[in-house]
């Protein structure tokens, strides 16, 4: 375990240039999914504050007993896709419309019935705000025998369904194509440490080093350069991030970065893409010699 | 401190260490490197390999040390059957040779002791013993002093006196020198085939392939010569030793 790593950190003194070098390279890839990242995360985070928006409502029959209501509301709360129910009576409805529809405050004032329907407001757990998940739920809500009607923005949920498909697509291809592209960048600069070694590997086979052993530095090496790639592709990602976001509009200053546990996925990623790519390196030239 | 008996020291105590049957050799360019070869070496013994460039010394060492196959043929060496060698007993083999090139093949950013260590390390030796059998191969190769220097401050023959003392620091059971003398002047030659010739006389056998002709001829050692891939002559089998021997070396 000690010459392992003793042979891994001799790489880095022996060729400073080669080994900064592929840190670099792995770096810029890395930075690239790293970019393509935030831009998805932010907009997934988008996606969520409109998500958030999707209610399904159902309006009750004039008359119906609170009790009723109280019970079918808590039959409703335990659906498993129903995050939360909020009982709206005919005289909040009223004062709502009131609040929120300026114009008519005065059309409101005079009237002397309240034409208004009491209503429960239905949200939705996240990952249930698709259009088909709330088709089901406002199917099952008007077999209430006391619910009036059901409503809900169908062509705008579904709009959003398109839309969050679209993302996720496209992210995964882009973000796919990066990661093929670092791969690819990080296997020439493995070849290139290797062919410099090579004279190396072949003394080391000479006197009777097993295929392991002679791949164990080169791991480790691929390994370490990859995570120090993915430490300095988070640093300019957050120097991209905070440029970005102190120089421009409002609208975008609530911008967020990547939480600890994304953090951590881009530096261990960047050390899997280092280990891997050495792992195919060193295997092809152990094959050819 | 005991010697590190390794296991499976079986071939070492076979009466035949090398045997090569009617081994044929065909580059993947259709050039023929060995014709028929056939020969034993046994417990001890001191085998000379003479022919001109490309004659097929070189072949036959790669293949005592399994760094090719043979297109046909047998070849054992030391209880190991290179001919069917699978890749991961590759190492195994070569743990119990010790193998000696005319370029040294050292690592140029390593002392020698460290050179002579690596042999050691890569085979997965103890850490508390290497330091120990490593001076005790550089005094046997007359180096002890020099441990510290690193190759390019050696001169040739003193590097290739490192290259020994790693190639014997495992205590092979057999010793493949390829040219060991070849980039050497004449006094760095001695030297070093003096050092080869002391390795024997421990017991180690010694297969040295060589075309220096006056070195052949002022030992009594078995010499096989070789001539476009196949065996032309063999000491140990010829009765009328001196006069044969000049024939066939002429």
């Amino acid at each position: 375990m000690r010459l392992l790593t003793r042979e891994a950190l001799l790489t880095f003194r022996r060729a400073p240039l080669l080994s900064l070098l592929s840190i670099i390279t792995i770096a810029f890839s890395l930075f690239t999914v790293g970019l393509f990242g935030l831009v998805a995360i932010n907009l997934r985070e988008a996606l969520r504050d409109i998500e958030e928006r999707v209610e399904v409502i159902a309006f009750v029959f004039r008359g119906t007993p609170a009790e009723t209501i109280a019970v079918a509301s808590s039959d409703i709360a335990a659906f498993p896709e129903v995050q939360a129910v909020d009982y709206v009576s005919e005289a909040q409805a009223l004062h709502r419309a009131q609040q929120e529809l300026v114009e008519f405050r005065d059309a409101y004032r005079d009237i002397q019935v309240n034409p208004l329907p009491a209503s429960l407001e239905i949200r939705l757990k996240e990952g249930f705000r698709d259009a088909a998940t709330v088709e089901a739920v406002a199917q099952r809500l008007r077999g209430f025998g006391f619910v009036e009607d059901v409503r809900f923005g169908r062509e705008w949920v579904r709009k959003l369904d398109s839309l969050r498909n679209i993302t996720g697509l496209v992210g995964l291809v882009i973000g796919l194509a990066f990661a093929a592209v670092a791969v690819v960048i990080i296997g020439v600069t493995v070849r290139l440490t290797i062919l410099q070694r090579a004279r190396e590997i072949a003394i080391m086979r000479l006197v009777g080093a097993t295929d392991w052993f002679i791949r164990g530095p080169f791991l480790l090496e691929g390994a370490l350069k990859g995570l120090l790639g993915g430490f300095l592709a988070l640093g300019l990602c957050y120097a991209g991030y905070f440029l970005f976001r102190n120089n421009t509009t409002a609208a975008l200053a609530d911008l967020v970065f990547f939480g600890p546990v994304q953090v951590a996925l881009l530096v261990v990623f960047g050390a899997l893409l280092g280990f891997g790519a050495s792992l195919v390196s060193v295997g092809r030239h152990l094959r050819n010699v | 401190m005991p010697l590190p008996v390794a296991v499976g020291l079986e071939g070492f105590y076979f009466p035949t260490v090398i045997r090569l049957s009617h081994v044929y050799k065909t580059f993947p360019n259709g050039a023929l490197a060995l014709k028929d070869v056939s020969f034993q070496v046994g417990k001890g013994e001191f085998l000379f390999l003479t022919g001109h460039s490309g004659a097929g010394k070189s072949t036959i060492m790669k293949l005592l040390f399994a760094e090719q196959q043979p297109t046909s043929g047998d070849v054992r060496v030391s209880g190991y059957n290179v001919s069917a060698l699978k890749r991961d007993e590759v190492p195994k083999l070569r743990r119990r040779l010790g193998v000696v090139f005319q370029d040294f093949r050292l690592l140029e950013d390593r002392t020698a002791a460290e050179n002579v260590a690596f042999a050691l390390e890569v085979t997965g030796a103890r850490n508390d013993t290497i330091a120990a059998r490593v001076m005790r191969a550089l005094t046997q190769v007359g180096l002890a002093a020099k441990s510290r220097a690193y190759p390019r401050e050696l001169s040739g023959g003193e590097q290739q006196r490192v290259a020994i003392a790693r190639a014997l620091v495992n205590e092979p059971a057999i010793l493949l020198a390829d040219e060991p003398t070849g980039n050497l002047d004449e006094r760095a030659s001695r030297g070093v085939f003096q050092l080869i010739r002391d390795i024997n006389a421990g017991g180690t056998v010694v297969v040295m392939a060589t075309h220096d002709l006056d070195l052949v001829r002022q030992t009594p050692y078995r010499t096989l010569e070789m001539r476009e891939g196949a065996v032309v002559y063999d000491s140990a089998l010829d009765e009328t030793d001196g006069g044969a021997r000049q024939a066939g070396l002429s």
